[in-house]
Parts: structure tokens; C-alpha cells; sequence
């Protein structure tokens, strides 16, 4: 909401300076997102007319002015605008002026000629940007009054953030009212009196849906001109709320529902057919708006017809074809209150908004319909001539919103704010506010009044007497509570402390959208449906992602286009997937490393980070769980280098090498490893159970394994692990050996066992047997045999 | 017996020359081997008359431990220059950079969500989650926000399939909460929203740090005082000055909106709050004539963006590397 700080001080007009008085506004919750001059400080310039005006005799593009400045003699001044014209009235700087750009106007000598001021463009006093020609004054003005006077210009354009609750506040007396409230300063509003009624012609109404119409009013005004012009300080007060000024009628309109806040339409008469109708529109039905839109219209919208057509959507916009003209000399006024259910998401529905339409669906005073017109009825006489016809005032009383009193406790006042406020200090909050009250013991007893539509409920009141007290006038001060203790459940890693794990071992967290596209989704997994999103702010961010890949390999990229030699990134965030019903948004943790398996240094070899990399830090990340991995096949991996990850025996993500296909589809230099793991697998622990430590010698036997190549290590680990007696308390792989002294096609496994009996020491003879065993399994299972 | 002298200056002489083991012990035996010039004047003790003998032999035995004691130091003058040598040899240029290790990192956005969590956990606030994908009636509806209420349209809202939003605030966790939990509640859910909505201050995916606090006498005296001295803990400045300004919000009722004061003294938002409206509750089947608290949500992004000088929120979004590291 746009308004002039000065038409809001005609009706409440604290002792306070314009700064004050917008943070007095935005403390009481009327945000002043904007408040700016109306004009840039200037003075000595004053309303002049052009009395004669002739060429330069030395410059064609010149001409000399005499100004008549409301003084004895008149100034001449030389002037280059092209629309100077005699008997213009103009803006005229006098000598010692100093305009807004630093310009100080002196008595000069024009190529020859004196000059002795200058007559000025709305730019040149900072107040418009036309620089094309004179600013033309309403010929009305006393000449010689200072022009910041004539214009209203010690003036500040204020914008407000009025929220959604707030309707009553779209307008100056509502604005006002607030004013008084916040400040106690005294309400005038506008006089508004019943115009007499001197023409007899009535157009008849009917309203078919009282519940979305349970108040019209209307009016005939007969015989108006409408080609008067809108009066000087009614364009600028409209202006300055940011309406445009079209015609007298319709100004007047925009007029009322800025002042009043209740919206009204003019129709010209002449294009209606029989009585008004308001109904829901029919199927099939069109209607073009005043915009130029052509809707088509659905029976859920709701119309004023007349008995042949649509004429408008009731409190959203008029229609093209009823609209004021210049030759309409008889107007059909309306004012009417739209329930706000029946106006609500229309206009989002249908792709644009209205100053009507915008405030029927926050709520209107349904009982100032009447006042409205009658206001509107007496400018537009004012102006335009005319004569009024009988008031039409439809009311279905039972439709209207319901107001219901409301019992205010001051304990509750008290419970909520955790401020003392005695009955005095709440009873001059509800008197400042215009609520009038009864009392019912300690309680206060109000009924909203039918301008506010955020009245409902005891909070509801609580918050006018917190707003209106103050909310800084409540102290910050806690009062004592019982504190608990949070519980910590050992048996569960925090969050915090899987990110910190991986940052620990190297890994730089990233954060990208949830949303990606879906050409990515697609090229990783050409099967994937990703969950669509229908409104997306990009075309590139169409779809929810179905891994935490598609945001890790976007930051890879961008980071190899800066040069980047190497990444290790990882991500905490969901994915989401369609399920049955509805959709999966499981927690995960995904990661992507690149380049140099460490930083390029002196005291290292430099070699790519390869899938046993990022094994080892998933198991660092793990551990004491165990992390197994086995060859599966994943669409966005190279087939001979990706696995399922198993934890302790579960399934939990996958791993692997990026697939060639994707390296060259992402263009990047060179393959990165990818995993992702599911996130409860990672916060899930083992409370630790503590046991003593055998004090009895352990063995070491190393058993060197030659199996074929294509065993996996983990099948033979596995089956050992099985076999084994109770004393083997470790059994790992240690090293893989290939080449000389095997055959093509046999690997050594190289595998290391410990044991230990904690109730006794190992003879040779029980060692013997358990390397035997493990052997024998070995070749058994898998035709093993021992490297010589 | 000054020849005795001579012996030993001699072989102190030939000792000291020695520059290895091998030549020292070469040396001693030539004084004190079998053959050696010492030995055999012990030898040639026999010789001596009785009444010489003794004087003899003592001298000849003071100049042995002389020349024992010669040897024993050069030897360890030996040792030691070798060990020198061998350290000399071993010496490393400790100005070279250690064996790198690649470091990472938490993104800033966590590190400021860590913050927030952990001064929030010292006054007794869970942690809790929900669904980014949420249903119109967790994020609006239970939120006392109808179908077509104006109030929609001061968040644009991200629609995907079967009716469901991306969620446009967190505060659809404090209605799941509150219907799995019976007062006392004291949470503050952290997450990912969505709006629709792009430029150097918005990010159509964002953070937000939704807080709960429901019990009996949970006052909006309280949550000026939670939210004010978080604000002074964060920032870890007592003299940041905090203003509640009344707004609106459907779900709360009063509202506040939550100003800090910043560098050249604007006033910049940093939460929505307010008591929680009775219909939420309501909806949740707690009874608001029994209980009563606070919520807000607050900007961990806006937050973020103050304590590190950063005037684009969308930088933490590019996630590029150079600016990541900076927050180690």
C-alpha cells in the first residue's frame, strides 16, 4: 500500500516529525518498507505565467518570456522549452534559487538578452522525469504561491507492508484509525452525507448467491459529464498511491476505495440490459475484461450480468464492453461486499491481481457499502455534474460475516505476554482502538467491529493489546522453568559426527538443490522416473533427485572448469523416490572423489584416487562395523568396478568407478569414485562391551593362497572365516601377489591368522592343525594351494 | 727413565694420529701387545737388579694406565666423530612441507547450524526432522492456512506430483512433532525449504531453523528472551540490539517478526515467531486453555551470511571449492 504521508495527516495528525511517525507504524506491526520525499529540498520557486512571449533576437532556438509572478512587475526570462506558450502556467525559479541538480538561478545575460530566472520541467525540480517541456501547472493557482505549496511537495511517499490480516488497513481512514491508536492523537475522518436523490430512474437487482453477495448497493447518476478533468489534487493523491489517472469517473472510483477501502465499479448505463443480476457464471459463458483478457468462465466465478451478459467479475474486474466512456452520461455506481471465500485464489487462478480484487479477498467493511457510494456519489457530482437516483442497499443479513463477542481475560492477557497489564492499560488499548467494550466481571467483552476480519478469538485481542502496549514494552526476561536434561543416546552416532568423521579423513562437505535435472537423472539411469516438479524456478532443476550423484557431479564440474585438479566432496541430504503410496525421502550420504589420490606433493608418488581409496575411508568411516563389498552392477558405473555395500551383512549403498559413458557425457578429464550409503547405517551403533584381555601369547601364521584370479578375496575370507576354530581370533588379507612363480590366471592371496587360547598356551601341534584345516578348506572350496 | 717419557709422548702422538679404529687398535699393539715397547720393558723387568725393580715397575705401570687412558679417550674421540658423521650423513631439510594429507571441511552452512543447535541443546532444545516433500495439510493447513488463504501468496509455493508441496518452511515439523509428542515440547528442526524465488538474497532452496517450545506458562516474554539471547550468543556480542515488531503469521498469534541491528544500524529480519495460534494446537489435539508456548523460524542462511561478511546467498549453493575451504 502506497499512500501520501500528508492525505493520511488530514485525517489523524500526530505531534510527530514523518520518521517518527513511520516507526511508530512499523512497531506496530504497518511495516514501512519505503518513505521517500516527494521532492528533493528546493526553494524561490513559485507559480508563473507566461503573459507574452517572443523570439530571442539572437538565438532561433530561444524565445523571451514575461512572467507574471502575482508581483507589480513582471520578469523576463529566457526560455528554450519547446511547449512554452503564452498564458501557460509554469513552475518560475527566482533569482536565488537552488534547484535540486545544485543549479543556483542568478540574473544572467541569455546571448545578449537579460534573464531573470527560470521557468522550470518536473525534472529539473527532481519530481518527475519528463524533461521534455515546461511543467504545466493547473491554471487555477494563485501565481506567485511558493510551487512546493501548489504541488503538495513537503510531502512523503510512503509504502507499506500491509499483511494479509491487515485489510482494513488498505485505506487512508483505516490507516488513520491505526494512527490514532498508536499515537492517541484525534480521528477527523471524511464527512460523508446522503446526496439528495433528484432523479427518479432506478435500475432494478437481483442477487441470485447472497451468500457470495449478502450486500449490494447501487446507484444511477444521470446527466454527468465525463469528460470533466479529475481536479489537480485528486490525480496527485492518486498518483501518489500509485494509480494512474484515466478518467473523472473512474478516478473517482479509485478515489473512494483509497480513502474509504471499499472497492466500486461504474458502468455506463447505456450498455445494460434490464436489471443486474449477480449469479455464478454459466459453462460456456465468456466475458473480456477491462485488461483485455478474454475468460472463459467457469461456474465456480462469480458474475454482476445484467439479464442478456456477463458484465464483470464481481470485486475483481470489470468488463471490457460496460466500461466508463467519454460520452457516458449515465453511471450505474456499485459497491458491494464480496464474501472473501468466494474471491479467494481466483486471481491466482487466473494470472493476474486487482486493487478490488486484492482486498474483497483480505475482507472489506461490509457495512460502509453504503457510505462508499454516497461518497462517490457526491465527488463525482462535484465534478461532473449530474443527478443521483434513489439508493438500491440489498442486505442478506444471515450471509454476512459473523461477529460474534468475544470474552477477553486479563489472566490470559497476563499468561500469554508474561507481562503484567492492569484493567486500566487494557481498556485504553481497546478505547484507542475504536472496540468498544462491556465488562462481565474481570472480563472484557467485545464484538469485532465489521471492519476487521482479523478479530476472531481471545488471542486475537491479546495481540491488539501487546501491539498497542508495545512488544518492546515487554520485558525479555525469562521467567524460571523446570529444566530437564536432553537424553543422548550412546548407541547413536549424531549427524554431526558422521559429517566430522568424513571431514576428518579428508572429505569437504557440499550443499546442492534438492532439485536437478532431469536429463541428468536420465543419463546416470535411463530407467529412473524421478518425482516431477511442476513449478520449477528453472528449466534445469525439473525433477527431485533420486541420488545425491546428480548434485556431486554438477559441483565436480564446476570446479573442473575452475581448474580444480582434485575433489573430495561429500553430501548429507535426502533423496526421493516414488513408493507405494507416496514417496520414499530417505536420509543419505554421498560422495565423490577425484583426482590425485592425495595432493600433489614431493613425498609421494602421484596416482589417481582408485575405488580402494574410498573403500578404505567408508570402512575408516564404519568401523568397528564391518564393511564388505561385493560386484554388482549400478547403470551410472563401470560394470568390472562398482559393488553393493554390505554392513555387517546389510545392504546400505553402492560404490564404484563412474562409467566411461558418463566421464565423456559430464567432459570430464578423468573418472571419479562415487559412493552413497544410507544415513541410519552410519548413526547406528553398538553401545561398546568391555572384556579383559587374554594375557596368553598370541600366534602369527601367514597363509599364502594361490586361487584363480576371478575368486573374489571376500569369498575366500568369508569361507575361512566360516571354517575357523574358536582360537583363530583374526584372519585378514594382507597382500595380493601376481607374476612370476604363478601361472597366468592364479593370484596369491596372501592372508594373515592369529590365535590365541585364552585359557592356555598353543602347542605347535594345535598350530599345525589349524593352519592344516584352514588349508584344506582353502583347496577344498577352491582349489587353493599353497605359494611355494 | 726418561725413555719410559719418550715411550708415551710417542704413543699419545701415534694414538692421536689415529683416524679409525682399525689403525688405533694397530697403534696399541704396538705399546701394548704381546710384542709391543711396553710389554717389553715389563719383560726386561726380570733384568733389573731387586733393589730397582720395584720403583721400575711401578713407573712402568703408571705409564701403562697413561697410555690406557690415551687410548680409551681417542677411541671414544673415535666413536664419536663417527657418530657425528653418521648423524651429519642422516640429516633431513625439515624445511620441506610434510607428507600432505588432503583436509576437508563443513560446509559453512552446517558449521552455522552446528552453532545453533548447540546453544540451543545448553537450554534444552531437541533436534528434530521431517520430510522436504510434504503434504498440503502439514505445510499449510494444520498451520491454520485454508485452501486460497491470502496468506499462501507470501510464500510461492513449489507444487510435485499428487497434490504435494516442497515444503516453504519448517514449521510443518512442529505440527508432526506435536502429534507424535504431549507437551512439554522444546525442539528446533533444522532443514531444507523451498520457494520460489531467485536473486542475490533468495535462493529458490534454502535453510530455515524452525523452534518449539510448548508447556503451560511458555510466555511471549520467553521467546524474546530465547531468541534474544541466542541471537547475542551467536554473534557473541551482549550489546546486539534485537527488536519483535508485530506481523503476522497464520499459525502464530500474537506474531513477531525478529530484527537485529546491524553494522551501520539498519535493522535487518532474521526470524518469524510468535505464541503458537490455538487452532495448531488444536489440531494436534493439545488443549491451548492447558498449553502454551512459542515457535519461530529463523534464517540460518541470513545468519551465516552475517557472522562471515557474505553479501550473496547463493554462494553457498555453487559450492565452489576455493570458497568452501575458507571454513576450516
Amino acid at each position: 500500500m502506497k499512500l501520501s504521508e500528508q492525505w493520511l495527516r488530514t485525517m489523524c495528525n500526530p505531534p510527530l516529525a514523518s520518521e517518527a511517525l513511520c516507526e511508530g507504524l512499523t512497531m506496530a506491526g504497518l511495516e514501512v518498507e519505503e518513505a521517500t520525499p516527494a521532492a528533493p529540498p528546493f526553494a524561490h520557486v513559485v507559480v508563473g505565467r507566461i503573459a507574452q512571449i517572443a523570439p530571442h533576437p539572437n538565438a532561433d532556438r530561444l524565445r523571451v518570456c514575461t512572467v507574471d509572478i502575482g508581483a507589480a512587475e513582471p520578469l523576463s526570462i529566457v526560455c528554450g522549452a519547446p511547449n512554452a506558450a503564452a498564458g501557460l502556467t509554469v513552475p518560475c525559479a527566482l533569482e536565488g534559487a537552488e534547484l535540486p541538480g545544485g543549479l543556483v538561478i542568478k540574473r544572467a545575460t541569455v546571448r545578449g538578452v537579460e534573464s531573470r530566472g527560470m521557468l522550470c520541467s518536473a525534472k529539473e525540480l527532481g519530481i518527475d522525469e519528463d524533461a521534455s517541456g515546461l511543467l504545466v501547472l493547473d491554471s487555477a493557482l494563485e501565481l506567485g504561491t511558493p510551487v512546493r505549496d501548489a504541488l503538495a511537495l513537503d510531502d512523503t511517499l510512503v509504502t507499506l507492508k500491509i499483511t494479509p490480516n491487515r485489510a482494513d488497513c488498505l485505506s487512508i481512514v483505516g490507516l488513520a484509525q491505526e494512527v490514532a491508536s498508536i499515537t492517541g492523537a484525534a480521528l477527523a475522518l471524511p464527512r460523508v452525507d446522503a446526496t439528495p436523490v433528484t432523479f427518479d430512474g432506478v435500475r432494478a437487482v437481483r442477487v441470485d448467491a447472497p451468500e457470495a453477495c449478502p450486500r449490494f448497493v447501487g446507484r444511477l447518476i444521470d446527466g454527468i459529464d465525463a469528460q470533466r478533468p479529475t481536479p489537480g489534487w485528486m490525480v496527485q493523491r492518486l498518483a501518489r498511491s500509485g494509480i494512474r489517472s484515466i478518467s473523472a469517473v473512474v478516478d473517482v472510483t479509485n478515489y473512494v476505495m483509497l480513502e474509504l477501502g471499499q472497492p466500486l465499479h461504474a458502468y455506463d448505463d447505456r450498455l445494460l440490459d434490464g436489471s443486474i443480476v449477480v449469479r455464478f457464471a454459466g459453462e460456456g459463458e465468456t466475458l473480456t475484461l477491462l485488461n483485455g483478457q478474454v475468460l472463459d468462465l467457469t461456474a465456480d466465478l462469480l458474475m454482476v450480468c445484467d439479464e442478456k451478459k456477463p458484465l464483470g467479475l464481481a470485486g475483481i474486474m470489470g468488463g471490457e464492453h460496460s466500461g466508463i466512456a467519454d460520452d457516458t452520461a449515465r453511471v450505474y455506481l456499485e459497491g458491494a461486499f464480496w464474501a472473501p471465500a468466494v474471491i479467494q485464489g481466483k486471481m491466482r487462478r487466473l494470472g493476474f491481481t486487482s486493487d478490488a480484487g486484492y482486498r474483497f479477498e483480505r475482507g472489506v467493511d461490509f457495512n460502509g457499502c453504503a457510505r462508499a457510494v454516497e461518497r462517490a456519489t457526491q465527488l463525482i457530482l462535484q465534478i461532473c455534474g449530474g443527478r443521483a437516483g434513489p439508493l438500491t442497499n440489498l442486505m442478506d443479513e444471515a450471509a454476512l460475516p459473523r461477529r460474534e463477542p468475544v470474552r477477553v481475560r486479563p489472566a490470559r492477557v497476563e499468561r500469554l505476554l508474561g507481562v503484567s497489564l492492569d484493567d486500566a492499560a487494557i481498556a485504553t488499548v481497546f478505547t484507542r482502538l475504536g472496540l468498544p467494550f462491556t465488562r462481565e466481571g474481570a472480563d472484557f467483552v467485545i464484538t469485532p467491529p465489521s471492519r476487521r476480519f482479523d478479530l476472531a478469538i481471545e488471542e486475537d485481542f491479546v495481540e491488539e493489546v501487546a501491539r498497542i502496549h508495545g512488544f518492546d514494552n515487554i520485558p525479555a526476561s525469562p521467567r524460571p522453568h523446570v529444566a530437564h536434561m536432553l537424553p543422548d543416546p550412546e548407541a547413536t552416532r549424531p549427524r554431526r559426527a558422521v559429517k566430522r568423521a568424513l571431514v576428518d579423513l579428508g572429505w569437504q562437505e557440499v550443499i546442492t538443490f534438492s532439485f536437478v535435472s532431469k536429463a541428468t537423472e536420465t543419463a546416470l539411469d535411463p530407467a529412473v522416473q524421478p518425482i516431477a516438479v511442476r513449478n520449477p524456478i528453472a528449466a534445469h532443476l525439473d525433477v527431485m533427485r533420486t541420488s545425491l550423484l546428480p548434485g556431486l557431479l554438477e559441483t565436480l564440474r564446476i570446479n573442473v572448469n575452475r581448474k580444480a585438479p582434485r575433489a573430495r566432496i561429500f553430501e548429507l541430504g535426502r533423496i526421493f523416490r516414488r513408493s507405494d503410496p507416496g514417496f520414499d525421502q530417505p536420509l543419505r550420504v554421498g560422495g565423490l572423489a577425484y583426482g590425485p589420490a592425495q595432493p600433489e606433493q614431493w613425498g609421494e608418488p602421484t596416482r589417481d584416487v582408485d575405488f580402494f581409496d574410498v573403500k578404505g575411508d567408508l570402512e575408516a568411516l564404519l568401523a568397528p562395523a564391518a564393511l564388505t563389498t561385493e560386484r554388482a552392477a549400478h547403470p551410472a558405473l563401470h560394470p568390472g568396478r562398482s559393488a553393493r555395500l554390505l554392513v555387517d551383512g546389510v545392504e546400505a549403498g553402492w560404490v564404484g568407478e563412474l562409467h566411461p559413458r558418463l566421464v565423456s557425457h559430464f567432459d570430464l578429464p578423468r573418472a571419479a569414485v562415487v559412493f552413497e550409503i544410507a544415513l541410519d547405517v552410519l548413526t547406528a551403533r553398538h553401545l561398546p562391551a568391555g572384556r579383559a584381555v587374554a594375557r596368553t601369547p598370541v600366534v602369527r601364521r601367514d597363509l599364502a593362497l594361490v586361487v584363480d584370479e576371478t575368486l573374489p578375496a571376500q569369498a575366500l575370507l568369508d569361507a575361512l572365516h566360516e571354517a575357523k576354530p574358536k582360537h583363530v581370533v583374526e584372519l585378514s588379507l594382507f597382500d595380493v601377489y601376481r607374476g612370476r612363480g604363478l601361472t597366468d590366471g592364479r593370484k596369491s592371496l596372501a592372508i594373515l591368522v592369529l590365535m590365541q587360547d585364552t585359557s592356555r598356551t598353543l602347542t605347535d601341534a594345535d598350530i599345525d592343525a589349524t593352519e592344516s584345516h584352514l588349508l584344506a578348506v582353502a583347496r577344498d572350496r577352491f582349489g587353493a594351494t599353497l605359494r611355494q | 727413565m726418561s725413555d719410559l717419557a719418550t715411550l708415551v709422548a710417542q704413543a699419545r702422538t701415534e694414538f692421536a694420529a689415529c683416524s679409525d679404529p682399525a689403525a688405533l687398535e694397530n697403534a696399541k699393539a704396538r705399546y701394548l701387545g704381546k710384542t709391543g715397547a711396553l710389554t717389553d720393558l715389563l719383560k726386561g723387568l726380570g733384568k733389573l737388579s731387586a733393589a730397582e725393580r720395584p720403583a721400575a715397575g711401578a713407573a712402568i705401570n703408571v705409564a701403562k694406565q697413561e697410555l690406557e687412558t690415551a687410548l680409551n679417550s681417542r677411541r671414544d674421540a673415535l666413536a664419536l666423530a663417527r657418530l657425528e658423521a653418521q648423524l651429519a650423513a642422516e640429516a633431513l631439510d625439515v624445511s620441506l612441507p610434510g607428507r600432505a594429507r588432503g583436509t576437508g571441511s563443513l560446509h559453512p552452512l552446517t558449521r552455522v547450524q552446528e552453532r545453533i543447535e548447540t546453544l540451543f541443546h545448553s537450554l534444552g532444545f531437541a533436534v528434530a526432522d521431517g520430510p522436504e516433500i510434504e503434504d498440503d495439510f502439514h505445510n499449510f493447513t494444520a498451520l491454520n492456512t485454508p485452501e486460497n488463504h491470502p496468506a499462501r501468496s507470501m510464500q510461492d509455493t513449489f507444487y510435485v506430483e499428487d497434490g504435494m508441496v516442497l515444503r516453504t518452511h519448517t514449521s510443518p515439523i512442529q505440527v508432526r512433532y506435536m502429534e507424535t509428542h504431549q507437551p512439554p515440547i522444546k525442539i528446533i528442526a533444522p532443514g531444507r525449504v523451498y520457494r520460489v524465488d531467485s536473486d542475490a538474497t533468495h535462493s529458490p532452496m534454502f535453510h530455515q531453523i524452525e523452534g518449539l517450545w510448548i508447556d503451560r506458562d511458555v510466555t511471549f516474554a520467553d521467546l524474546k528472551a530465547v531468541v534474544t539471547e541466542f541471537l547475542r550468543r551467536f554473534f557473541e556480542r551482549d550489546d546486539l540490539k534485537v527488536r519483535f515488531r508485530p506481523s503476522f503469521f497464520p499459525f502464530t498469534e500474537p506474531s513477531a517478526e525478529i530484527d537485529m541491528a546491524f553494522g551501520d544500524g539498519r535493522w535487518l529480519e532474521i526470524a518469524g515467531s510468535g505464541q503458537v495460534h490455538p487452532n495448531v494446537l488444536r489440531a494436534v489435539n493439545i488443549d491451548p486453555e492447558v498449553y502454551q508456548g512459542f515457535a519461530f523460524g529463523m534464517g540460518p542462511d541470513r545468519l551465516a551470511m552475517l557472522r562471515y561478511g557474505i553479501d550473496d546467498l547463493r554462494v553457498f549453493y555453487e559450492n565452489d571449492l576455493r570458497f568452501l575451504e575458507q571454513f576450516r
